[in-house]
This record gives C-alpha cells, structure tokens and sequence, in this order.
C-alpha cells in the first residue's frame, strides 16, 4: 500500500522537515531509553504487579462498608485538623511579609537582605511539609505544635513568593507619584505598595489556607497531630472499615474547604 | 524663582539626554517645555525634583540648591514641589480622597499617614480644592471609577495639596481626549494665577502651548532651541524643533492609542496570575 | 490642628470603612478572637515536652553537622529509585490523564460518562500523596510499586483536571469542521481536539515530571519506595548527620529540576 501510493505520488509531502524530525527522534530515543532503564532496573517483584488489581480489590472489599461507630473521634480530629491548617497559614502571615518584602527587588532594602529573602523562600519551599513535620517532631514530639510549625515552614516560602512576585509587579507609576509628594519609604510602601498587593495578597492567603487543608491530613502519619494520628492507629490495627470512613471523611473535608476558599474568593476579591 | 544651570543627565555611557541646559522661571509664569519625543522634556522635569538623579549642574528653587539633597532634606524640599504627570498616577484601589491626602504625605507622621487620621486643616483644604476642580462629590469613590478628565484633576488637586511653590506638569494632557485636555490645560493656567505659582508644562501640543502659556522653551536633543513668548513661536521655531523628526499634530491622536495600549496589558494582567497561581498551587507535592 | 473659626461646622473626613456594615466588621473580629480562643484551647499541646525542645534541637542540629557523606552508595539507591518510580509514574500517569481528561470534559463527554471523570479526579484529588501511598502500601506491599500506583493516581488527578478545563476551552469551530467532513468520534477527537491541547500537555508533563520527584521524596516516608525511605529511616536511627546529608541533596535535587522543568517549559511554550 505505502509502495503505491509512492509510486502514484512524486511529490512527497511531509510534516517536519529533516532538523525537526531528528530532534523528535532523539527526544523520543532517550525517552524510551530512560523508561527501559527505568523498568529494567527497579526493584520490583514482577509477580507482585500482575497480582496488584486483586490486592487492590480485596483491600477495597475489606474496607466496605465504612464502620461509623468512631465518628466522633474522626470529627474531633478532623476539628484539629483544621485548626491546625488555619493557626498555621494565620501565623505564617506575619513571617512571609517581611520576607516577601526584602525578597522582592524593588522594595528590598540592600543586596544581603535580597539574598537572605531568597534563601528562606528557597529552603522553605524545597522542603516538604512532611519533612518539616519529621524535623519539628523529632524536636518537640509529637503533637500538633510540631504539626503547625511544619505547616508554616512550608507555607512561608510559598507565601512569600508569591508576594514577593505580586509586589515586583506592581505598578511603578504610582510609586513615583508617592516619591514626589515628599513621602519617606514607609509612607511610598503604606500608600502605593500595600493597595496594589491587597487583592494579591487575599488570593494567595486563601488559596494556601486550602492547600493547607490537604496537607495537615497527612501530618499525623509522623506524628504531628491532626486526622493523620487515627488514620495512622486504624491502618496498623487493619481496622478497614474506619479507615474507609476516615477516608470519606477527608473527602468532605476537602470539598468543604473547596467550597468555603471559592466563596471567600468571590466575596473578597 | 526656578534657576536650573548647566543641568547634564546622561544614562550610563551613553550620549547625554540633557547637554548642559540652563533655565530661569520667574515666580508667578506658566512656563510650557516642547519638543519631540526623546528631546529631554520628562528627564529635565524629573530632575527637578529628583525623581532622576542629575549627573551635573545646578537646579535652585528659591535660592536653595537641590541638586545635593539627600534623604530627610530631599523628602522637604519634594514636599514643595508638586507634580502632575501624564498617566495621572493615581493609586487605583485608593478613594479620591485618599489620593489627594496623600499628597500631604510629607508633612504628616507615618502614624497619621497609615491610619488616614489627617489635621482637620488638611481635610478642609481637600475639599475646597476638589470643590475648585469639580470633583467634591467623588470623595469616597475608588480613583479607578472615574473618567480620564477627572482622574488628572485627582492628580492636580493632590499636588496642590503639598501647598507647593511649583508646580511641574508631565504630559498632563497626553492620555486625555482634546476637549478634556483644553479644560485640563485652562484649569492649570487658572490655578496658577489664582496661587501664583510657577508652572512648568511638558507638552507635545503646540497649539495647546501657545494657547494656554506665557512662554515657550523649545526642546532638541537635550539643548534648548527656543524660548520666547507664544507669539513669537513661528514656523521656523516649529521646524526648528521638530523638523525631520516627526509632525507635532500628529502626535495629539496618538496618546489616546497608547493608552488603550496600557489598559489592555492591565487587562491581560489578572489571568496569567490566574494561570501562574493554578500551576503553584500543584506545588503541594 | 482642628480650626474652630472656619465658620460653618467643620467638615468631617473619615476612611470609609473596608467593611461598611458596623455590626458586620465588629462581628468579623469577634469571630475571630472566638476562633483563635476556641482552637488554642481545645489543641492538646503538651508544654513539658515542647519544653524539652531547644536542649534536643541543639543536639539534633549538634549532630547534623557537618553532614556525613560517607553512606554515599545508600543515598544514591535511594535517588535512583526515587528517580524511577518518577519516571514512570510520570509516563503511566499523563498517558492516563488524557482518557480521563476527555471524559472529564462537560463539551465532549456525555453527562454519566462525565460525572465518572470528575468523579476520579475529584477523589484523586483530595487525597494528599501519602495517604494514597499508605493505602498502596497496603495493599500491594512495600516498594516502589506502591511509589508508582500513588504517583500515577496523583499525576492523573492534577494533569487530567487542567487537560479537561483546556478541553472546554477549545475553538469548538475545528471540532464542527470535522465533522463536517464526516469523522467519526476518535478522528474528530485526533484532529480537532488533540492537536489544540498538545502544548499544554508537553509542558504539564514537564511540570509533573518535576512535581513527581518532589513527592517521590516523600511517599518513600511510609514505605513507598525511593530516598524518603533512606530519610526516615536515617532519623529513625537518630542518625542525623546522614539524614541532613539526604536533605541536603534532596533541596539540591529539587533546584536542579525545578530549574530544567522550567526551562524546557519556556522552550516550549
């Protein structure tokens, strides 16, 4: 088929010319050969992944139906959860500014504070909350102090980048006008920095309160307080079916949550 | 009295946007600064009250030498000097009348500045000047609700506020149609005769030069080429100054374009944050 | 600074407030002194044992310096399986976001099909990677096969979610044209449809991909597999000069492809 239809055309027409294509080619090459090393090399017990639908299954089928007999501990704990979740973003508000503020090029006050800003966003953001949680519990045990300070570890490097990428794009114009009235920095930073951030600054504060949310589930798993502890507790004693509930229970959480974050959202902003 | 002497600015290395330029505005002179785009016009107001830093020469206002000011004393002597500028400048998401007081910003205490509680004094003298300009009744709406012609009064009413001893005026009336920009230009020429004050006017209309001004300094490649009375701004003046650069009258349609230029790059604004926050929100991981 | 003289009654200024009903904004700040009463009394924090916390930082960070690299062959076990489990999660994982995307998608997908597309994202979604991870664990054991189910679960749910909003937003012209032409569901599908979201996929892959990696780091925290096993197990062990040792090249590692996935995503775009 391909020969008659070569035969029958003498214009070849083809969709990427030579330079595109070998760049598609190798692309595509080292992909499949990365993924070959990938798979060959891992340490996987193959059987184990043909039988792994079955497991899943049968995990599935233990855990139905979901036993509500312990729903009131899962709502006390979901309570902390949020408490947790809330506390911590609160807290982190009053870190992540001053952060933002020397991180951002046009409002940090030397080079060195430039960096050091930049240095806590980085390390702050390379580190999951679940290490951070891992690192505040092995200092100050377990329980949920260890669980907000590891929320706001994590938080301010997001925070504060954001802000920090809000207020580097701002408006110059009215800075200048602030500028020419005679106004000191504080004044330029009261009048024409904080207004434009404002909207900024609710939309970053409300979307990590429910990114929060999601992360202070798990932060019982290593001890840190919160839902995580019980979900914890039921796994190690195979009770399935409260960790189904638990599961569901998450589930509502996190809608909830969805729900509240896109009213405040359209309230606010 | 405004003396400026042998005002040189130079960007970097490259040629001097300013070669040597030396002015005298008398107390009480509408004094209007033409010339052709890149001429030198915005840095030499700038440079006035230090918004750009001069790299040499002499600026006075009222015998008191400008150009060495640092810190405290700049924040004074900028306090006495109000400006007008040509995308108005305005804090948006700030009400009208936050936007005037702020032009007290350099008399009153941080506390009263973030705190909003101004001397009665000041608030008094806001409303007459927005009642002289027409736009009392906007005190309490966002600056951002307002027409182009009453924003730039917002703008000329804040720098009135400094009570200042003169007055500089970037492009006033570059984003506005021609009608509000007559009114703009009529408003500035009035309030300078009722306060006596020393205006200084960057404008790309001639027309609107020689209407509204006593004087006109025409502007080239940093030199000044021309300074006389309206009357005496001729054809010659004209080519003198814009000759092969491009026609001054084409210049009044094409702000307009240039706004609306700048309202769309807003506008585009919000949704790549939109987009940017949907992707660092995946950074939970 | 008042002036009594100016005849008529003075005029007043005050800032409207933010909020204009009074009950309103006095009611906002009640709520939330209430809220920080209710949630800082009802945390348990255990005070002796956070009392203890600065003596064991000081020794924890006492023994984290300088970071021991000796163990360097553990360590790098553990990257290269974090590596892997990455990789193909990532390729599992947008391979099975596109089905799922299109069926996810309200202008394409009929409404039962639809609501089962959301659904799996939805629930993929709320939960945070290491619940999944334990689940996975399990059910299927330790290793990094757990990794790659959480991984591919997680990527499904975030690149589906964009792919199927990119979906909606396509020029619904081209999907009308093929038709015209006669094509069936899958052509139209090909031609119309794909080729609109292509761009967005190459760079969300890139994105999940680097996303991926950051949460291999951690999924290996409850057993999953990867260098967040060799993590916890270092501080398990109290062995915390190898365990900042990890953090360390983990934040390094982040860096490095946090900054390749962006480049290749601005080649791209």
């Amino acid at each position: 088929m391909v020969d008659r239809a070569g035969a029958l055309a003498e214009r070849v027409w083809q969709r990427y010319d030579r330079r595109e294509r070998l760049i598609r080619y190798a692309v595509l090459l080292a992909t499949m050969m990365l993924v070959y090393w990938a798979v060959r090399d891992i340490d996987i017990f193959w059987p184990w992944v043909w039988d792994a639908p079955n497991q899943i299954s049968s995990l599935g089928a233990r855990m139905w139906p979901p036993d509500p007999s312990r729903l009131a501990a899962i709502v006390n704990a979901m309570l902390e959860t949020v408490h947790i979740a809330t506390l911590a973003t609160l807290l982190t508000i009053f870190v992540a500014l001053p952060v933002s503020y020397i991180a951002a090029q046009n409002t940090t006050p030397n080079r060195a504070c430039l960096w050091l800003g930049r240095f806590i966003l980085v390390s702050s953001r390379s580190v999951n909350t679940i290490i951070w949680a891992l690192l505040f519990v092995a200092i100050f045990g377990p329980g949920v102090l260890a669980g907000i300070l590891a929320i706001m570890c994590r938080s301010v490097g997001f925070i504060g980048k954001l802000m920090g990428e809000a207020i580097e794009e701002i408006d110059r114009r009215p800075v200048e006008a602030m500028q020419a009235t005679g106004a000191s920095k504080a004044k330029v930073i009261a009048y024409a920095v904080v207004p434009q951030v404002m909207p900024a600054f609710f939309a970053i504060v409300i979307l990590r309160w429910d990114i929060n949310i999601r992360e202070s589930t798990v932060l019982g798993l290593v001890g840190a307080g919160g839902i995580g502890v019980i979900l914890q507790g039921s796994i190690d004693t195979f009770a399935w079916p409260t960790v189904a509930t638990i599961l569901l229970s998450i589930i509502v959480l996190v809608l909830i949550g969805e729900a509240i974050t896109s009213l405040l959202r359209r309230r606010v902003i | 009295m405004l003396e400026i002497s042998k005002l040189v600015k130079r960007y970097g290395h490259d040629e001097a946007v300013l070669k040597g330029l030396d002015l005298v505005v008398e107390d009480n002179s509408v004094v209007a600064i033409v010339g052709a785009s890149g001429a030198g016009k915005s840095t030499m107001l700038r440079c006035i009250n230090r918004l750009v830093e001069p790299s040499s020469g002499s600026i006075r206002l009222n015998g008191n030498e400008l150009v060495n000011l640092r810190g405290a004393a700049l924040r004074r002597a900028r306090r006495k000097i109000g400006m007008v500028f040509q995308g108005f400048n305005l804090i948006d998401r700030l009400t009208v009348m936050e936007n005037v007081l702020a032009g007290r910003l350099g008399y009153v205490s941080l506390y009263q500045a973030i705190s909003r509680r101004y001397p009665q004094a000041d608030i008094e003298r806001a409303f007459q000047l927005m009642e002289r300009v027409g736009i009392a009744q906007y005190a309490n709406k966002r600056a951002d609700e307002l027409s182009g012609g009453e924003r730039q009064r917002v703008g000329v009413v804040r720098a009135l506020m400094q009570e200042p001893e003169l007055l500089l005026a970037d492009e006033p009336t570059a984003s506005l149609d021609p009608r509000t920009s007559e009114q703009i230009m009529m408003l500035l020429q009035s309030l300078a005769s009722e306060l006596s004050l020393p205006v200084l006017i960057n404008i790309h209309n001639v027309a609107q030069a020689k209407t509204y001004t006593e004087r006109i300094v025409g502007l080239r490649h940093g030199k000044m080429i021309f300074d006389g009375k309206p009357a005496e701004f001729d054809k010659d003046a004209l080519d003198a100054i814009y000759g092969g650069i491009e026609a001054p009258d084409e210049t009044v349609s094409d702000p307009q374009a240039t706004e609306q230029q700048t309202d769309k790059q807003h506008a585009d604004k919000p949704r790549q944050r939109d987009k940017g926050l949907d992707e660092v929100k995946h950074d939970q991981a | 600074m008042t002036r009594p003289e100016s005849g008529a009654a003075a005029r007043l200024w005050r800032k409207p407030p933010f909020i204009a009903n009074p009950v309103l904004r006095y009611g906002l700040w009640l709520v939330l002194a209430v809220y920080l009463v209710w949630a800082l009394g009802s945390l348990p924090f255990n005070w002796e044992r956070i009392a203890e916390g600065l003596p064991r930082a000081a020794r924890i960070f006492g023994g984290g310096f300088p970071p021991s690299f000796e163990r360097a062959e553990l360590m790098l076990t553990g990257f290269k399986e974090s590596f892997q489990i990455a990789i193909l999660a990532t390729l599992l994982g947008v391979l099975l976001s596109i089905p799922f995307a299109v069926m996810a998608a309200r202008n394409i997908a009929p409404m039962p099909v639809y609501l089962l597309g959301r659904a799996v994202i939805i629930i993929s979604r709320s939960f945070h990677p290491v619940i999944v991870a334990i689940l996975f664990v399990a059910a299927v054991g330790f290793g990094p096969l757990a990794g790659i189910l959480t991984l591919t679960l997680y990527s499904i749910g975030f690149v589906g979610k964009l792919l199927a909003e990119e979906i909606e937003e396509i020029d619904w012209g081209q999907v009308e044209a093929m038709r015209a032409t006669g094509a069936g569901f899958l052509a139209t599908l090909f031609y119309a449809v794909f080729p609109q979201i292509l761009p967005r996929q190459v760079g969300l892959s890139m994105y999940q991909l680097d996303s991926n990696l950051r949460a291999s780091a951690v999924v290996g925290i409850v057993g999953a597999g990867g260098i967040g096993g060799t993590l916890m197990n270092a501080f398990g062990r109290y062995d915390y000069d190898f365990a900042f040792a990890i953090l360390l090249i983990i934040i390094a590692v982040i860096l490095i492809s946090e900054g390749i996935s962006g480049w290749v995503r601005k080649k791209i775009w």
